[in-house]
């Protein structure tokens, strides 16, 4: 009963954002994504080492040949084309790290997302929101990329009253937000569900009459486990191809 | 019936708990609406353009998965609210 209470009892939000002790404060959090960087890194280390090799061999090398692959051809070729292989770097780099920090969800004693914290989903939503700025910037102009952003074409002149701080604030203050909140959210829900039915599979077991309702609670959290490799998996591409989508909604404006 | 009075104590010591967690119901509840028929329409169609062409069933695929991702953005407002929201 005891477990169930803990479970339920959902700590207020401001506890999400305490970082240790201090402004150096090291926690599990912080561990996950040192694991999440070191191990993107190790895959294209030591993955792209057989560079004469023709035939891929071994799991890092098929790793990263495989993460290359569909970075390129799901993510950017879908969104941005070939003007957009020159930030093939960044986001496979990206897709790898929101992906290590969020499968810790279902690894065994750790079984923590890193994202369910919204401190790296902020900072990685804020790189976005540079990129696509800066690039629309470079590419247009500092005048033209405003014009373009705020006044979508075809729109009747005395409209525009409205129209513009709209385009602004879903252009300009939206994106990055809901770039942040969708990664946080869904890693928190995901592992809200998963400690859920965990607690309760684990209260049943305790009472005596209740645990013949037990298989029930523990097949769905077996279930909801693997729905959540497949969910760890969809945020980590749908952030990555949103990044591709506002990059290349800046180099190829519509006119 | 234990439990009952558990939970009348309860509601007597601190009336305004459960007047939050109702809130919160409330909350996620008309937040999830919307987002959920517009994941059921964005989904329904892509299925619909996936069958009439299959041969184009990558390309609704990346579509269907943005779609779904705007969409959903809504919901997840709301469930980002339903924590923020305390008693």
């Amino acid at each position: 009963m005891n477990a169930l209470l803990l479970a339920v009892d959902v700590p207020p939000i401001s506890n999400v954002t305490i970082w240790g002790a201090g402004p150096l404060g090291f926690n599990k959090t912080a561990a996950i994504y040192v694991f999440a960087a070191l191990a993107t890194m190790l895959v294209f280390v030591l993955g792209t080492r057989r560079k004469d090799a023709l035939v891929p061999a071994g799991l890092l090398q098929n790793t990263a040949e495989s993460g290359v692959g569909f970075v390129r051809n799901q993510i950017i070729m879908q969104t941005m084309g070939t003007d957009g292989l020159q930030y093939l770097p960044y986001l496979t780099a990206l897709f790898f790290f929101i992906f290590f920090s969020s499968i810790t969800e279902i690894i065994p004693f750790v079984q923590f997302p890193a994202n369910a914290r919204f401190g790296m989903p902020l900072v990685l939503a804020l790189v976005t929101w540079v990129i696509y700025n800066v690039v629309g910037v470079a590419k247009q102009g500092p005048l033209h990329y405003l014009k373009n952003s705020l006044i979508p074409p075809g729109v009747p002149k005395p409209i525009l009253i409205l129209v513009i701080p709209i385009e602004f604030v879903s252009t300009f203050i939206v994106r990055p937000f809901s770039l942040m909140v969708r990664l946080f959210a869904n890693m928190l829900a995901g592992h809200l569900i998963l400690v859920t039915f965990a607690a309760l599979s684990a209260g049943l077991w305790a009472a005596k009459v209740t645990v013949v309702i037990m298989p029930f609670s523990f097949g769905l959290l077996v279930a909801m486990t693997g729905f959540e490799i497949l969910v760890a998996f969809l945020q980590a591409f749908i952030f990555t191809i949103l990044t591709a989508v506002y990059i290349d909604s800046s180099m190829h404006p519509s006119h | 019936m234990a439990l009952l009075h558990l939970l009348l104590a309860q509601a007597a010591a601190d009336p305004t708990k459960g007047l939050t967690a109702i809130g919160r119901g409330i909350v996620y509840g008309g937040a999830a609406i919307g987002p959920g028929i517009g994941i059921g329409l964005v989904v329904g169609n892509a299925i619909t353009a996936m069958a009439r062409q299959p041969e184009s069933a990558g390309t609704v695929r990346t579509t269907m998965f943005l779609g779904i991702a705007f969409t959903e953005a809504l919901a997840l407002f709301g469930f980002v609210l339903a924590f923020i929201i305390s008693g």
